[in-house]
């Protein structure tokens, strides 16, 4: 039987209240504990704060900015301020495994002698990207008759002739073949006209788009296998569109990724000694002003070159000068395109992706 | 897909097929910005599955309604994005082709500088 007593003790027991339980962290701990807002040692350029109000709708019209900082055919890095990091990370996802590309996918070999063996010629001819906009083409399902709306082909023909060196395989080599593919397929009567392994009713370079610009890779310089003297590859690859998501051949950037923008203060005054220190250890971020009298003084002058290295916090009077961490809302985002289309564009069409996903499930509601 | 209770329309969980952390993470975050949703969350049952449920519960008001006015806006704050997005690479670009006249004047103008140079030293 339990008295009412020992109920009382029971409930008012607090293990923390008996005499040899340690309260807190032991002395030789407590000093390497780092005191500031946000913890620098976990700071990183991904760090994100909880969620709570950081972005409200209201705000969002009038708050979000958006600066190109540069542009070229192929690279692209801007910032975005004022928008979630939830919206940052789903462009960045689109813009990685669901934009669409062109890309080989089936490579009809005739002759191969060279030490490449079929297959891994065949995983690599699917890795070179294509610089064709893949608006102008239709998907290929499995009923569908590859035609000139679905599928772009291209033909390798190389020999390394005997009593001459090495030769490389290039992109350069890949001749596109507006008229479809060249190779027969073998049928029962020989009165009816050769059939190919595709079917197009009419040349690719009639329609306007290609013209007078030829497909080819985005770049003519990747080495796709070495021959040997007497050794040909010759082969018909056929491309097709495709998203991320099945296979990485036809993801449309390098990569594209986003980090946010470092918040670095410093929380007293670094002068002298130690602003040499601090300027030692991240030149790039921080730069010495002279205060005349034969005074220095550390200033942050550019945070947003800061890696989050956090060489300071090996340094025992630095640590505690030295705030570390990101600014809200705003990411300062990365694409590198591959070639098939210009970064701008890709983040266009990205967002357009977004809101065809929403449209689809407002229509399934 | 609804799943939710005849008699209280105001909770329901909504199951996207196809859909991952792309589009339910921006959902989500665009119905917690919405004053009548006490709860709204997703989950991926299993990573294998391409499936996610969204929890949306609100304070009277049926939800079915609720989520289609965030899904509204978050098509609206991407046709936004795109907007200020496009603004801002054409006037990126407009400088750019700018400071490149720029330069192809001085560099013109330099060139004529020197012309006439050699021309007085002959």
């Amino acid at each position: 039987m339990v008295t009412k007593e020992e109920k009382r003790f029971a409930k008012n027991f607090n293990i923390n209240n008996l005499p040899d339980v340690p309260n807190g962290l032991p002395p030789h701990l407590q000093q390497t504990r780092v005191v500031s807002n946000s913890n620098p040692l976990t700071a990183n350029a991904s760090y994100v704060p909880c969620m709570g109000d950081s972005v409200k709708l209201g705000n969002f019209y009038e708050n979000f900015k958006v600066d190109v900082i540069s542009l070229t055919e192929r690279d692209m890095e801007f910032d975005m301020i004022g928008i979630d990091a939830a919206f940052a990370n789903a462009f960045r996802r689109i813009l990685i495994a669901e934009l669409p590309t062109m890309a080989i996918e089936k490579v009809l070999i005739a002759n191969n002698t060279s030490v490449i063996i079929d297959e891994v010629l065949a995983h690599r001819m699917g890795l070179i990207p294509i610089a064709a906009d893949p608006r102008l083409f239709e998907y290929l399902s499995v009923n569908d008759e590859p035609n000139e709306k679905n599928t772009i082909v291209f033909k390798l023909h190389v020999k390394c002739p005997k009593n001459k060196p090495r030769e490389k395989v290039l992109t350069s080599d890949l001749k596109w073949l507006p008229h479809g593919s060249e190779l027969l397929r073998e049928s029962g009567g020989s009165t009816s006209k050769p059939k190919t392994y595709t079917s197009f009713s009419c040349s690719q370079d009639s329609l306007p788009e290609f013209a007078n610009n030829p497909i080819t890779p985005s770049d003519l310089d990747i080495l796709i296998a070495k021959l040997a003297p007497g050794q040909e590859i010759e082969l018909e690859a056929h491309a097709v569109k495709g998203i991320g998501k099945t296979h990485a051949k036809w993801s449309p950037v390098a990569t594209a990724w986003y980090r946010m923008h470092p918040k670095v203060c410093l929380l007293g005054e670094v002068e002298d000694e130690l602003a040499e220190r601090l300027v030692k250890i991240c030149p790039n971020v921080f730069d010495i002003e002279d205060m005349g009298k034969g005074k220095k003084r550390a200033i942050v002058a550019q945070p947003r070159k800061c890696t989050m290295g956090k060489g300071f916090i090996r340094d025992d009077d630095l640590i505690e000068l030295v705030d570390l961490g990101s600014v809200e809302n705003h990411f300062i985002f990365n694409i590198e395109s591959t070639g098939s289309l210009p970064p701008d564009v890709l983040f266009t069409e990205a967002v357009k992706i977004l809101e065809a996903k929403c449209e689809t499930v407002l229509k399934e509601l | 897909m609804e799943h939710g209770s005849f008699k209280d329309n105001s909770h329901a969980t909504f199951t996207l097929g196809e859909e991952d952390h792309t589009l339910a993470n921006a959902v989500r975050f665009v119905l917690n910005q919405d004053p009548r949703v006490t709860v709204g969350a997703y989950t991926i049952p299993h990573p294998s599955l391409e499936s996610v449920n969204i929890r949306v519960q609100t304070t009277g008001d049926p939800a079915k309604e609720v989520f289609k006015d965030a899904c509204q806006e978050l098509m609206q704050m991407n046709r936004h994005v795109r907007s200020v997005f496009d603004k801002a690479v054409t006037e990126y670009k407009a400088e750019q082709e700018r400071k490149e006249k720029k330069a192809a004047e001085e560099l013109q103008r330099q060139r004529e500088l020197f012309g006439s140079m050699d021309i007085e030293s002959n």
